[in-house]
């Protein structure tokens, strides 16, 4: 009992450092993979080839100093970046990051929480992040920052819709709603006549579910509520020192779970080819660990590259294309889903 | 009117449906970036490396001296009157005896200053010289904090007495040189 309660509690710190240093190396990454990605070198002063940079822009942004602006709530201005680093933290709580791990005698499962709703608290959690948002935005007391706040907030609301009805198709296939459930279902790489994998079962999903974290994560190509170059910085357009640095941040650690969430719902998660010829239970979950993060890694990749390759949407292409297209695309995506579900049943 | 024949009509056609989901042109534009994380950047990482200029750049002016190591300088303010910008003043003495090793001629500039704020880099300076004294060198006007630091003096503008052999004579010749074996060029 106290064994699994010391694991759980390492666990719980292991994944949080993780996700920190995974985004605080992904901002590094961003800049070398903007920087080759147009024929650049990126930052390579601060160590070799530039890697602790990183530390440096922390560094920096602790040092800066703190303005409050004079007319806003400072209780809330407060509250905001706390707010969206902590949902940003708090959705990795129930990613399956690969199978039990047997240690003395005792089965340690790489989950956090193993509950059956994991799906659904996913989507609470995310929906919570529009709060950190909207509270900064409002609580700086600057026209920008509240449009921004404004333009995030509905992007995030609209592209919601259509990203839990994406996921209707993959809960279909799997009947459940627990993601450990999930990516046991895609077990292997090749079941009976077709991939596992639910990428290959319903593409469409995939196509959806990814276009849509681009714009819950606030991503290019919808990056509109901190677009630098039409708003001032949207809605951290007040902010400065850490508390700017922890919107930035939470923007990173939101990319790393989403990447995550990606390949554990449609690519297998821990699941790999040929993971049945290995005998030994613990090298299974360890290579499943680290495909796991090489997904999640390549993920990320996706979302740097696209980043620095497609054009920022206007607001009216990014509305149309949530609520006329997508929406009904997801709608229909359901159907047929269900559809070959009830025929291979029948 | 026409003036070349290579105008070209605007085609304005409604956009058939895989144009209109993007997605095919996305993967194009994709696929295009992607290849250029293994194109080799043309970065020249400035202070440890630094690139060539051509033979004829004209940078910061250099007040030459001769075989002997004595000023070119007489003085004659052509320079002066030549600069469009108006950006050289200089007073001229009388050489002392006993001072033939410092100047060449009888007489020379006490005081000769050059405004870099003002200054143009255009040159004229450099040919209007009779003595063959100021030339427009390769390195470029260092930055300062202020602008009183901008009026380059005789302590900056005089060459040093001895001065690393391919500054002393034939200076134009050896920079051409040098930029011809480092571009990689005949001779």
């Amino acid at each position: 009992m106290e064994f699994i309660f010391i694991a759980k509690v390492l666990l719980v710190l292991a994944i949080l450092a993780i996700s920190l240093l995974v985004a605080t190396y992904t901002t590094y990454a961003e800049r070398k993979v903007a920087a080759f990605l147009q024929d650049r070198v990126g930052p390579d002063r601060a160590g070799p080839m530039g890697i602790f940079q990183p530390f440096m822009d922390a560094a920096k942004m602790f040092m800066k100093e703190e303005i409050f602006p004079k007319d806003s709530n400072k209780f809330l201005f407060i509250l905001g970046p706390a707010l969206a680093m902590l949902t940003a933290c708090m959705t990795s709580a129930v990613i399956p990051w690969s199978k039990d791990i047997t240690l003395m005698g005792h089965r340690i499962p790489l989950q956090v929480a193993n509950i059956n709703i994991g799906v659904l608290y996913v989507f609470g959690v995310v929906s919570l992040g529009v709060y950190g948002i909207m509270i900064g935005g409002w609580s700086s007391n600057n026209k920008y920052s509240l449009l921004g706040a404004i333009r995030a907030s509905s992007q995030m609301i609209s592209y919601e819709l259509a990203m839990g009805l994406s996921l209707i198709a993959i809960l279909i296939m799997s009947g459940s709603l627990d993601l450990k459930d999930i990516v046991e279902k895609q077990h292997g790489f090749w079941t009976g006549s077709y991939f596992s994998w639910n990428f290959f079962r319903a593409p469409l999903s995939f196509l959806i579910f990814i276009i849509c974290a681009f714009a819950e994560c606030n991503r290019a190509p919808f990056d509109l509520a901190e677009c630098e170059s039409e708003l001032i910085g949207g809605y951290h357009t007040e902010y400065s020192s850490m508390k700017l640095g922890l919107y930035l941040f939470a923007e990173y650690v939101n990319m790393f779970i989403s990447s995550a969430l990606i390949s554990a719902l449609f690519f297998g998660g821990y699941n790999f080819p040929f993971m049945d010829s290995i005998g030994n239970e613990n090298a299974v979950a360890i290579i499943g660990l680290c495909v796991f993060f090489a997904k999640t890694f390549f993920f990320m990749f996706v979302y740097l590259w696209v980043r620095w390759t497609l054009p920022r949407f206007r607001y009216d292409q990014l509305m149309r294309l949530g609520w006329q297209y997508l929406l009904p695309l997801a709608i229909f995506n359901i159907l047929v889903v269900g559809a070959i579900i009830m025929w291979r049943m029948m | 009117m026409q003036l070349t024949n290579r105008a070209k009509p605007v085609e304005k056609k409604a956009m058939n449906f895989s144009e209109r989901i993007y997605l095919p042109a996305i993967m194009k534009g994709m696929s295009i970036t992607f290849r250029h994380m293994f194109k080799k950047e043309p970065t020249i990482r400035y202070p440890e490396q630094k690139r060539d200029f051509s033979p004829v750049y004209r940078g910061v002016h250099i007040l030459k001296r001769d075989e002997n190591g004595a000023e070119r300088c007489t003085a004659c303010g052509l320079c002066a009157l030549s600069c469009p910008a108006e950006a050289i003043t200089m007073t001229a003495a009388e050489r002392q005896p006993g001072e033939e090793n410092l100047y060449r001629e009888e007489k020379y500039a006490s005081k000769y200053e050059i405004n870099m704020l003002r200054c143009i880099f255009c040159g004229l300076c450099e040919e209007a010289c009779p003595k063959e004294a100021i030339f427009l060198s390769n390195s470029i006007a260092m930055s300062n904090y202020g602008r009183k630091d901008f009026i380059y003096g005789k302590d900056r503008l005089v060459e040093p007495v001895s001065p690393p052999a391919e500054h002393v004579n034939n200076f134009e010749e050896v920079r051409r040189e040098k930029w011809l074996s480092d571009t990689g060029r005949e001779k």
